[in-house]
């Protein structure tokens, strides 16, 4: 190890240059652009007729270095492929990923050197750990293979556990069933910073545990943030850990993006009909104001055949026929904040905004 | 006043794994009158589904259940076989959290509903598809008569759970206990399905008993609640009463986890440590280890149910009865002591009004 305390190696990247950090402090961490991703399946055994599982449909985004990007929506709406296309788990059908500035699998940034660098942190923390191993050799496993000697991987390790709040002599040893699930999940947090990764995805990483457990978790995270300086992207379909822990939030809805922006003006104000149907759907924590109506009807729909033009029309309060064949394109509606919908556009002709 | 729809009293549930004695349920009294909607809310372990379960005897052989339980003034406990496949579906009911599991993949959803309907009432299987159509239409699935011949693979999460409800619902029960039914489902179909559920106990009367794990969900569908920690009911009262006044230190730090009040880039209030392991409680208070107003007296012995007010109870040795209670305790008086075992006081009554006025 380095003779600089760890605990100062995050002081002076914020204040030197970090020698990782190759496209300054201007570039964005991740850039995202036009990415797809269908999955093909067969309509039956011996059927010819294919159809395709339109996960990821043409989706752009940025990442700041240093931000929380939040990532919510409904089962299916692709946000868990997004993240498996990012760490290349899964293979894009096309669109770029920059990271800081160089392709993700070019000869500028190959993808061991960038899985190094971004790291990811599953929902299930029983079945993402191996069984057979000990929760320090977990911890080790990753930089012994990127050629770190035992001793020192061990000693890293240790080190990772006390910040996660697991002390060292009462839990390396174990094995994965012989922890909760809150610990284990703290192990993979460890695990995913055993490489001083840039980048943390969390995918759904607390929405397994307690509540009791998940509040310890995300103080946690936020501690962790600060110390090593990441950067995160935090899905989750519980909008209030969202709010909590991100800068910027983005909707998705059928593997489309429907909203993107600050967290605040996305929270508060809301400018797609989805983020608010959405919003509205939270259960109401007054019980002399409960919920009356449901905000939406039905069950979000298939991707394997999607709704032409909007995504969202056939479940919209605010349908209009040009909906249904025009594809909203995301528009700008102040302060980074885009929604694609055609009532945000002023000039999309929705009949709405010529009543108004 | 005539019996409550459901009473269970001092409802014990043992589990023997291995060497071990597993309490999954320590003493859990429960009354909820007809009409009235009690949410069961705690975390993984803490006896909500295992309570649920012993009200219909769906536990496996091996465990052992103690105390009694009361529904409909019948003895679930002393039931025989026969009687207990009339009593469920009969009189009660229960829909459960994955309604893809519930359903039988390979029969049609409109066939199991008619099957129970034959099964029970003894009409002939036309009249009991009539029933289904009925009943879907009444869960307001969309093109019910298509939707009945549907497997269960064939609808949305969200209409399998409308369906799950409509099978529940199918023989006329008076109770209906729900195991989790939204959790699994997104959240805008969540809101849906709750309001249906609100819907549908209103208009028939239901008794109904909620677990949820989900604060909020509790507070959409329930008169009152009661939170559930190690195997016990630790506090109970009026959904409004829990919400703003919570008595209880696990109850408190619960709401204050939860982080809707907290700001951005503040921390959260959290619970220290982890639920408890059933199979090594504490002699006392089973949240003691993790309570920050712990005093010596709260690892001694199982803390005593203190009234706050009427109709509103904390298991804490440091809960303070509000004034109100000291004024008119007198004219409480009745049955069910024991709210958590010892030294409660006799004449002490749990509340039982409909809702919350």
């Amino acid at each position: 190890m380095s003779m600089i305390r760890e605990s100062d190696r995050s002081r002076i990247a914020t204040l030197a240059a970090d020698p990782q950090d190759r496209g300054g402090p201007g570039t964005s961490l991740l850039s995202v652009r036009g990415l797809i991703k269908h999955f093909g399946r067969t309509a039956g055994l011996f059927s010819q007729r294919r159809s395709v599982v339109r996960a990821v449909d043409g989706i752009d985004f940025e990442v700041a270095k240093g931000e929380t990007l939040g990532i919510v929506g409904e089962s299916g709406c692709g946000k868990s492929t997004t993240a498996r296309l990012i760490m290349q788990i899964i293979v894009p059908d096309a669109g770029d990923i920059l990271f800081d500035g160089e392709e993700v699998g070019s000869h500028a940034l190959s993808l061991g050197e960038f899985r190094q660098q971004a790291q990811m942190v599953f929902q299930d923390s029983y079945s993402s750990l191996n069984p057979r191993l000990t929760v320090e050799d977990t911890i080790a496993f990753g930089p012994r293979v990127h050629g770190l000697s035992r001793r020192t991987a061990i000693a890293r390790a240790h080190d990772l556990l006390h910040r996660v709040g697991l002390e060292p002599s009462r839990f390396a040893g174990c094995y994965p069933h012989e922890i909760s699930g809150g610990q284990r999940q703290r192990v993979n947090i460890a695990r995913s910073l055993a490489l001083e990764p840039r980048l943390l995805i969390l995918d759904e990483a607390v929405s397994a545990l307690d509540k009791s457990v998940e509040a310890q978790v995300l103080n946690l995270l936020l501690d962790l943030k600060e110390e090593f300086g990441l950067t995160f992207i935090f899905i989750s379909h519980d909008l209030n850990v969202v709010r909590f822990m991100s800068d910027r939030v983005m909707v998705m809805y059928l593997g489309k993006v429907a909203e993107v922006g600050p967290a605040e003006s996305i929270l508060a104000l809301p400018r797609h009909p989805y983020t608010q149907a959405l919003l509205a759907s939270m259960p109401s924590m007054d019980p002399d104001n409960r919920t009356q109506e449901a905000p939406v009807s039905g069950d979000p729909p298939n991707p394997i055949n999607p709704p032409s033009g909007c995504r969202f029309h056939p479940r919209c309060k605010v349908v209009a026929t040009l909906c249904a064949h025009s594809e909203p394109a995301p528009h700008d509606v102040g302060a980074g904040h885009l929604a694609a919908c055609h009532l945000a556009n002023p000039e999309s002709g929705h009949p709405r905004l010529a009543a108004a | 006043m005539s019996a409550p729809m459901v009473d269970v009293q001092r409802l014990t549930v043992d589990f023997a794994v291995g060497a071990k004695t597993i309490r999954a349920a320590a003493g859990v009294d429960i009354e909820v009158e007809k009409g009235e909607t009690l949410a069961l809310l705690g975390e993984s372990g803490s006896g909500k589904s295992v309570t649920l379960r012993a009200l219909m005897r769906l536990h496996p052989k091996s465990a052992r259940i103690g105390g009694a339980i009361r529904i409909d003034g019948r003895d679930v406990l002393k039931m025989t076989a026969a009687e207990l496949s009339r009593y469920r579906g009969g009189i009660v009911s229960m829909v459960f959290q994955d309604p893809g599991l519930a359903f039988d993949p390979v029969y049609r959803v409109g066939d199991q509903i008619a099957e129970a309907v034959v099964r029970h009432t003894g009409v002939s299987f036309r009249a009991a598809r009539a029933r289904a159509l009925e009943l879907f239409e009444r869960v307001r699935i969309p093109s019910p008569e298509r939707r009945l011949d549907n497997y269960p693979h064939e609808m949305s999460g969200g209409m399998r759970q409308r369906a799950m409800i409509a099978l529940a619902l199918a023989c006329r029960p008076k109770v209906l206990l729900a195991d989790e039914p939204t959790t699994a489902l997104d959240a805008t179909v969540q809101i849906q399905v709750l309001l249906l559920l609100r819907e549908l106990q209103r208009e028939l009367g239901l008794a109904v008993i909620f677990v949820t794990h989900d604060i909020g969900v509790a507070v959409e569908v329930a008169d009152r609640i009661a939170v559930m920690y190690g195997g016990r009911i630790v506090e109970l009262g009026p959904c409004a009463k829990i919400i703003r006044a919570p008595a209880h230190p696990y109850t408190q730090g619960l709401l204050m986890s939860r982080g809707d009040g907290t700001a951005k880039g503040g921390r959260l209030v959290a619970i220290p440590g982890s639920p408890p392991d059933l199979a090594n409680l504490p002699p006392g208070c089973a949240f003691a280890p993790r309570c920050s107003r712990v005093i010596e007296e709260c690892r001694k012995k199982v803390p005593a149910a203190v009234i706050i007010e009427p109709g509103h109870v904390a298991c804490c040795v440091r809960a303070q009865p509000a004034e109100v209670f000291l004024q008119r305790s007198e004219t409480f008086s009745c049955r069910t002591a024991g709210l958590i075992g010892a030294d409660v006081r006799p004449d002490w009554r749990p509340h039982t009004t409909r809702r919350p006025s």
